[in-house]
Parts: C-alpha cells; sequence; structure tokens
C-alpha cells in the first residue's frame, strides 16, 4: 500500500462542503489501496469543476478541453498501456460537450476508468442545467423549468452493452472507493457515475437528498444479468441504487493489437527494413 | 524544360473502371521509362457523372499538368462532346465503334469483340492505348500479372487473353497515331501519388498513430497508413469525429507516441479548438491538412489552395507553429518526415499544406534513400527525473525538456489553462505573460530554419512568379515557355509558408522588375502574408479558384501571354 501522502495536497478551488473533496479523497485512497504509484497513473479531464482534479492530486496529468477528456484519455492508453488511465470530468463535458465521445468510448473499449461526478447542474458556469438536471428543475438560465428530459448515463451505457458500468455516491466514501477499485482493476472502458452534490447551484439534489435515496445493491445483485441491470438503471427517483449495476467481459481495443504488448509505442524502434520492402511494392 | 509528351485523357462516368485503366497505363509507362505526371478530376459521387484520370507522360522533365489532349479515351459519349475542343492538332480520340467520335479523328474499337464480357473492357482499352504509345507488351504482362494474381490463375490468363487480342488489333490500326519515342528515363522508380509519400514519409519517421475521420482529398494518407499498419506496427483509428480525431492525437503525443492526423478544411475546421490546445499544451503534432475549395463543403472532391488562412491563424490564442507546402510527391515525402523532427524539437503543432490535385497526382520517383535520412528527434524516455520536473520549465529558446509520462518519478502535468512551469492553473499576470513569451520564442528557433523558397530561372530575371505549394510545377513550365520567346523570367517557389524568413527572398523580389502572384484562391492569401510581412506588394496575381488545378496555358493566358 502506498502512503496517501504520495498523492499530494493541494488547495482547491472547490466551495468547501463539495462534493468533489470526497470523491478525490475516494480516488487517493483507492489509487494507495491498489498500490499504484502517481508515475504509473495518466489522470486525463477535461472542463468544468470536476475536471481540475488533476491539478489537484500527484499524478501524471492531462487536462485537456470541454467535452474531449475521453478522445486523449483513449489515445494515451494505447500510445501506452503500461499507464493506468483514470478520465475524470463533470456531467456536462462527459454527457453534454462530449456527448458523440463518451458513446464512441463505449463501443471502442479501451481499458480506462471514467469517474463521472454528476451533480446534475452546470456549476463552473454558476447554475445552468446540464444533461442530467431533472425535468422541471428551475435554474436561472432555465426559469420556467427544465423541458428536456434527463440523460441516463448508466441506462445508456448499459443499453449499449458498455463493458462495466456503475453508480456511486460521494457522501458514501467507503462504498465509492471499493466501486473505484473494481472499475480501476476491470479490464475495459469502465464509467463510474457519481453522484457528487454542487452545494452552491443545485438546491434540489443536495446531500441530503441522496443520501435519502441512495441504496447499496444487495451482496446476491448479478451484473452480468443485461435485463436485470437496465431495470436497475432505471430505478431514479423516491429510490437509487448504487453499485457495480453492469458488468460485461468484453475484449478491449488496445488488447487487439500485438505490439502494444511490447510496451509503449515511443520505445518501439522505426523498421525502416520493412519500409524499404513496402516501398518496392511501388516499383 | 523541353518535353516531347503526349497527354492522354481518360474520361467516362464513375463506376466505369477510367482509374483502373489510368493507374494500370501510368505504371506501364513509367516501368517502361517514361516520366509520368497524373491530375484525377472527379466527382462527389460513386456512380454516373463525369470523370478524368489524365496522364501526361514523355521523356524530359514533366512538372506540369496541361489542357491540350493528344489521346482522349472516352468511355461514353459525353467525354467525347466535352473534350472534343481541347485536343491538339494531331490529337485522336479512342472510343468503343458504337459512339460517334464527332468528327475527330478516331480509332474505333470493336470493344464488344475483344472483350469477351464488359470486365474486360479496362484491359482492353488498356491494351489498345498502350499499344498506339508503342508500349511494349512484356511490361504490360508483368503489369497484369502482378495485378490480378491474388484473384487466381485464371483471371490472369484471361485478361493476357484479352491484352493479347486488343494489342494485335491494334497493331493494324497503328498508322493513325505516333508513339511515343524511345524511353530515357530510369524504369525502377516508384509510381505514387502525394497522400502515399506523405504516410511513406510518416512510416519512415517513426509515426506510430494515426486518427481521422474520413474526408476527401485526405482521406488516402490515412487509408495508407492502414495498408502498412500490421507490418509496420502502428495504430490507425477512425475517430468518432475531427474533434475526437486531434484530441486523441494529443493524448498519443502526450504518451510519446509520434502522431499524424490528416484532414481537409472541413474536418480541419472542427479540430481548431485541439489546435489552439496543441498550442499551449506544446505539443508535437504533425497535421496533414489537404485543401479542396470551401467555404464549407464547397467542391468536395476538386482542389484549391484556399485554407492557408485557416491554418495559420487555426486556434484561439496566440502560439507558434510552422507550415509546409509540398510541391511535389517527393516534397511531400520529405516534408512529412521534416515536420515531425521540427514538431518535436519545438513542442508545437505543424501542418503539412497540400491540395486535392497533388494528393490524387501520381508521378515516377526515385525510391526514397532511408539511409540517408537525419534521425528524427525523440522526447525524453530516460528513467531519470524526480518529483521536481516542471512541464513548461523556462528557457532561453522557449523549448522545456519534454518528458513522457510512465518512465521516470517525474510526474507530466499538460494544461489547457495558462499554468505555471509544472503545469498547474493560474492566473498571475506575471506568470502568464512568461510563459506566453516562452513559447512564442520558439518561433525565433522555427524561422532560423525555414527552409528557403526554391528558384527556378536564370539570375537577375526581369520578371518572377511567386508561388506556393503544388502550384510550382505549373508556373516553372509557363515560365519555361515564356522563356523560349525571349523573355527572362524566374519563380519563386514556396514549400514553407510559416514562418517565413524575409531575408531568403526579398533581394531576389527587389530587383525585379515584375512580380506575379501565382495561387489557387481568391484573394491571393499568400501575396498578402508576404505584404504583411514585408511590406513588399506583388505587381500582379493570377489566381485560380475554379476548383481545377493551374495549367500552363492558364497563366499564360491570364499573363496576356501567348501559349508558345
Amino acid at each position: 500500500m502506498i502512503d496517501i501522502k504520495e498523492y499530494g495536497e493541494y488547495t482547491t478551488s472547490w466551495c468547501p462542503g463539495c462534493g468533489n473533496h470526497d470523491v478525490l479523497k475516494a480516488l487517493k485512497q483507492t489509487l494507495s489501496e491498489l498500490n499504484l504509484a502517481p508515475r504509473d497513473v495518466a489522470h486525463v479531464s477535461g472542463i468544468g469543476q470536476a475536471a481540475k482534479a488533476p491539478h489537484y492530486i500527484s499524478l501524471n496529468g492531462f487536462n485537456g478541453l470541454h467535452g474531449r477528456g475521453l478522445p486523449s484519455a483513449q489515445a494515451v492508453k494505447l500510445a501506452n498501456p503500461a499507464l493506468t488511465v483514470i478520465a475524470e470530468s463533470g456531467d456536462g463535458c462527459n454527457y453534454g460537450e462530449g456527448g458523440n465521445h463518451f458513446l464512441a468510448a463505449i463501443r471502442r473499449n479501451v481499458d480506462l476508468t471514467l469517474l463521472a461526478h454528476d451533480n446534475q447542474i452546470y456549476g463552473l458556469t454558476k447554475g445552468q442545467a446540464s444533461p442530467t438536471t431533472m425535468e422541471g428543475h428551475v435554474t436561472k438560465s432555465q426559469p420556467g423549468g427544465v423541458y428536456n428530459s434527463p440523460f441516463n448515463p448508466v441506462a445508456v451505457a448499459i443499453g449499449m452493452k458498455c463493458s462495466f458500468v456503475a453508480r456511486a455516491f460521494s457522501g458514501n466514501v467507503p462504498h465509492l472507493v471499493s466501486v473505484m477499485k473494481q472499475a480501476i482493476r476491470h479490464k475495459g472502458f469502465a464509467l463510474v457515475d457519481i453522484f457528487s452534490p454542487c452545494i452552491s447551484f443545485n438546491k434540489v439534489n443536495t446531500f441530503g437528498w441522496y443520501k435519502q435515496r441512495c441504496y447499496e445493491l444487495p451482496a446476491d445483485y448479478d451484473p452480468t444479468d443485461w435485463h436485470g441491470a437496465m431495470e436497475k438503471a432505471q430505478e431514479f427517483g423516491e429510490r437509487i441504487p448504487i453499485g457495480v449495476l453492469y458488468k460485461n467481459p468484453r475484449p478491449t481495443l488496445d488488447s487487439r493489437y500485438d505490439f502494444l504488448q511490447k510496451g509503449p509505442l515511443c520505445k518501439q524502434p522505426v523498421d525502416h527494413g520493412t519500409l524499404d520492402t513496402i516501398m518496392d511494392g511501388y516499383l | 524544360m523541353e518535353t516531347k509528351d503526349k497527354h492522354i485523357v481518360i474520361g467516362g462516368e464513375a463506376g466505369q473502371g477510367l482509374v483502373t485503366i489510368g493507374q494500370m497505363l501510368t505504371k506501364a509507362l513509367a516501368r517502361s521509362g517514361y516520366e509520368v505526371l497524373v491530375a484525377q478530376h472527379y466527382m462527389s459521387r460513386v456512380r454516373g457523372g463525369h470523370n478524368t484520370y489524365r496522364i501526361r507522360t514523355g521523356n524530359g522533365e514533366i512538372v506540369s499538368p496541361v489542357d491540350g489532349i493528344d489521346i482522349l479515351v472516352a468511355l461514353d459519349q459525353e467525354t467525347v462532346s466535352r473534350h472534343k475542343a481541347n485536343m491538339t492538332e494531331s490529337g485522336i480520340v479512342i472510343l468503343d465503334e458504337t459512339l460517334d467520335p464527332e468528327g475527330l479523328k478516331a480509332v474505333r474499337v470493336p470493344f464488344k469483340e475483344l472483350a469477351p464480357r464488359p470486365i474486360y473492357q479496362n484491359i482492353a482499352g488498356l491494351a489498345v492505348v498502350a499499344e498506339l504509345l508503342g508500349i511494349g507488351q512484356e511490361v504490360l504482362q508483368k503489369l497484369i500479372r502482378n495485378t490480378f494474381r491474388r484473384k487466381g490463375d485464371e483471371v490472369v490468363t484471361q485478361n493476357l487473353t484479352v491484352l493479347d487480342e486488343a494489342c494485335r488489333w491494334t497493331e493494324a490500326h497503328k498508322s493513325s497515331c505516333t508513339p511515343l519515342p524511345p524511353a530515357e528515363g530510369d524504369s525502377g522508380r516508384m509510381v505514387i501519388h502525394g497522400n502515399e509519400a506523405i504516410a511513406l514519409g510518416a512510416l519512415a519517421a517513426g509515426v506510430k498513430c494515426c486518427f481521422f475521420y474520413p474526408m476527401t482529398p485526405a482521406t488516402s494518407v490515412a487509408q495508407n497508413l492502414i495498408t502498412y499498419a500490421e507490418r509496420m506496427q502502428l495504430i490507425v483509428e477512425q475517430a468518432e469525429d475531427e474533434v475526437a480525431a486531434l484530441n486523441m492525437g494529443l493524448g498519443s503525443v502526450y504518451a510519446g507516441a509520434k502522431t499524424l492526423v490528416p484532414t481537409s478544411g472541413g474536418g480541419f475546421a472542427l479540430m481548431t479548438e485541439a489546435v489552439s490546445l496543441a498550442g499551449v499544451m506544446e505539443s508535437p503534432i504533425v497535421i496533414v491538412l489537404a485543401q479542396r475549395p470551401g467555404p464549407a463543403t464547397g467542391l468536395p472532391t476538386r482542389t484549391e489552395q484556399a485554407d492557408l488562412n485557416l491554418a495559420l491563424y487555426a486556434g484561439h490564442g496566440e502560439f507558434p507553429r510552422a507550415i509546409y507546402a509540398p510541391a511535389t510527391v517527393e516534397d511531400c515525402f520529405e516534408l512529412t518526415y521534416r515536420s515531425f523532427d521540427v514538431t518535436e524539437r519545438f513542442q508545437t503543432p505543424v501542418f503539412v499544406l497540400t491540395d486535392q490535385y497533388l494528393a490524387d497526382s501520381y508521378r515516377a520517383v526515385h525510391k526514397f534513400d532511408l539511409a540517408a535520412l537525419a534521425p528524427v528527434a525523440e522526447p525524453d524516455t530516460g528513467n531519470e527525473g524526480d518529483r521536481s520536473y516542471k512541464r513548461y520549465a523556462f528557457t532561453e529558446d522557449g523549448v522545456s525538456p519534454r518528458k513522457l509520462p510512465g518512465f521516470s518519478e517525474a510526474l507530466v502535468l499538460a494544461d489547457c489553462h495558462e499554468h505555471t512551469e509544472d503545469g498547474h492553473i493560474t492566473e498571475s499576470m506575471d506568470v502568464r505573460v512568461a510563459m506566453n513569451d516562452k513559447r512564442m520564442r520558439k518561433e525565433q528557433g522555427m524561422r532560423a530554419e525555414t527552409l528557403a523558397p526554391r528558384y527556378f530561372g536564370d539570375e537577375g530575371a526581369s520578371r518572377i512568379l511567386v508561388c506556393w505549394g503544388s502550384t510550382e510545377g505549373p508556373a516553372r513550365e509557363a515560365a519555361a515557355r515564356m522563356r523560349r520567346k525571349g523573355a527572362r523570367v524566374g519563380v519563386l517557389s514556396f514549400t514553407q509558408v510559416w514562418p517565413l524568413a524575409p531575408e531568403s527572398f526579398m533581394p531576389l523580389l527587389e530587383n525585379a522588375e515584375e512580380v506575379i502572384g501565382i495561387e489557387g484562391n481568391a484573394t491571393a492569401q499568400f501575396m498578402k502574408l508576404i505584404r504583411q510581412e514585408t511590406g513588399f506588394k506583388v505587381h500582379r496575381t493570377v489566381l485560380r479558384y475554379d476548383g481545377r488545378p493551374f495549367t500552363p496555358r492558364y497563366i499564360l493566358q491570364n499573363l496576356g501571354e501567348e501559349e508558345g
């Protein structure tokens, strides 16, 4: 186990009481318990409050563009499969701006973990609706209440037979750590949608709101049963299940390339001999 | 540049096999020792429409497409009607006996007799043209064997039979066409087009990742890399969109893989957000931008040079970049190779700005000498490094030591915000200014290595044609024709269009009586760039933006010169 101090201690720009603090705490604990040294982890994010995470932890970091963390994260893994890749961003980044990339990442199935902070609101831009904001929720930008039906990330992911789909709550750190550990250990694209309340701009989905509703999936829950998982994914209201909803072991994109087993691409020499033969083909 | 050449145009609907005939004929000519230069004109559709495959061939230097047609292979009636006005005096049309030559000198071929099934008409057509040009049957036989080997012996034999019969038939009709003079060139050259040369240049440089979203005319760069991906051990991934493609590219670069992202204008427009990210992250990435006419979807399969400003100014904020503009297939190879070195050394995006005409233009080139290439710069993969490492350390030349994640104790933090030396977000005014200055300092280093423009012509020429990219060939040939009439004309051809190093060309421009800008857009983008950087205003321009490549005739006509 690696000393948690190895992952650093930083002043954040998050509001006191924000759920993100707990997600960060859980991530450090997870990495420590999984014995993952900072040098072996690449932490990739987009834009938003959650996406600032790489600045608040000592890991290799790639803080990219809004919605674009996932494309970059997948390519980091493809270029150097020895790295443990963790993508971390909010609901706006992953399900709004990066919606197409989210769907493509599920399909491509590169071995990485997506930690999606889901606070059902835009925090960094001070309180507009996000793709997961509930219908009717009144915000400054949606004064008549949100009329779009909310995006259900876990249902979409399960619908697409995503390799690993989980839901967690930052108010339950021990459970979150256990889910993160399973996600990182899982070979394939792992989605962890984490309820991480925005205490400043979401006055509906508060800590108390989630606390009242979130319940851990029972020990006998079968995450390999797709129909059952789909049903659980629809449960969002008075009761919300948290835990590993669905698992579907399928070959990862990185495992399909034999030459990736030899290590990072940058260490693989250029084969001018073969290229010379290729050029002969044009003669 | 004296040429005794022929211009062969194969025309017909998409799907009629004109590209097959064209490609095989191109190879046969090159393998016989002739020069070849191909221009492909096609429409944005899979079937139907009017397409042409144009081969200019002969001895001597051939650097430009031309307008006058010596041999027109008409696969349909429309080809005859559309192109008859462009026939040279001795021009002939080769067509099926059921088609009307519309008064042109013709070789009317009984294709039904010569080809037992329509599928063999391509070979019959190839045989007729090749025989008229005087290409030896042996070259064609070898070509057929190589082309159809994978389809089995029967297919090879059947095609050889068709070839033999068509050649024999043509022999009886040979008098209608003067054959090419005996070939004087090297028969052992590669026949490749611009995009293939770009792919080979990238492979030579050690490209390990290519992310792309299909878009004409850039797709064949990725397609070629896919062909060799397994043998050369690289990853070519079709992204969900162009936005993803370049953001993926920046991810693989961060992890140390040499990466190429090919696209065209519309796709590049989507990538500009990530170009800006590459600028602030100081990512070494090579972007191939194959130009086609815009705005928006424009003329999807035609050619233009109107994306210079787009490449030059793409991305918000200010950061350095280099833009190469290959003029020839050899340049495509060399400049792509060079791009990988320059992008790694200066850690900022580098562009290869090409166009549809060059991308699709086959030429016969000598095999690239891999042993002669200087090594490409590499990132630091050593295991030395500790937690004090700063990804964006301030340095005199603006280039910070680039380490990769996972190789040492050094943690690499790449960031999109303005950041401190160790990559953390900052809003400090002082750090902002210092970091911006650091990035911009790299431009001085890049400028010192800017390729000087190539000059063709006499010393002290009174008229100078200035061009960039693929316009070089037509400009050179136009100048040669002007020189034949006694004019003292030179051509100044830029293969790097940014940054500019004015000291390398200004004396030449200032000493000329007349400087004429030639480029494939409506607003003379490059001539304006020269003026912006040097204050020098070219005296005249010849611009083309009808989607077709420049020809010497187009340039001369627009200058009010006789074609000569």
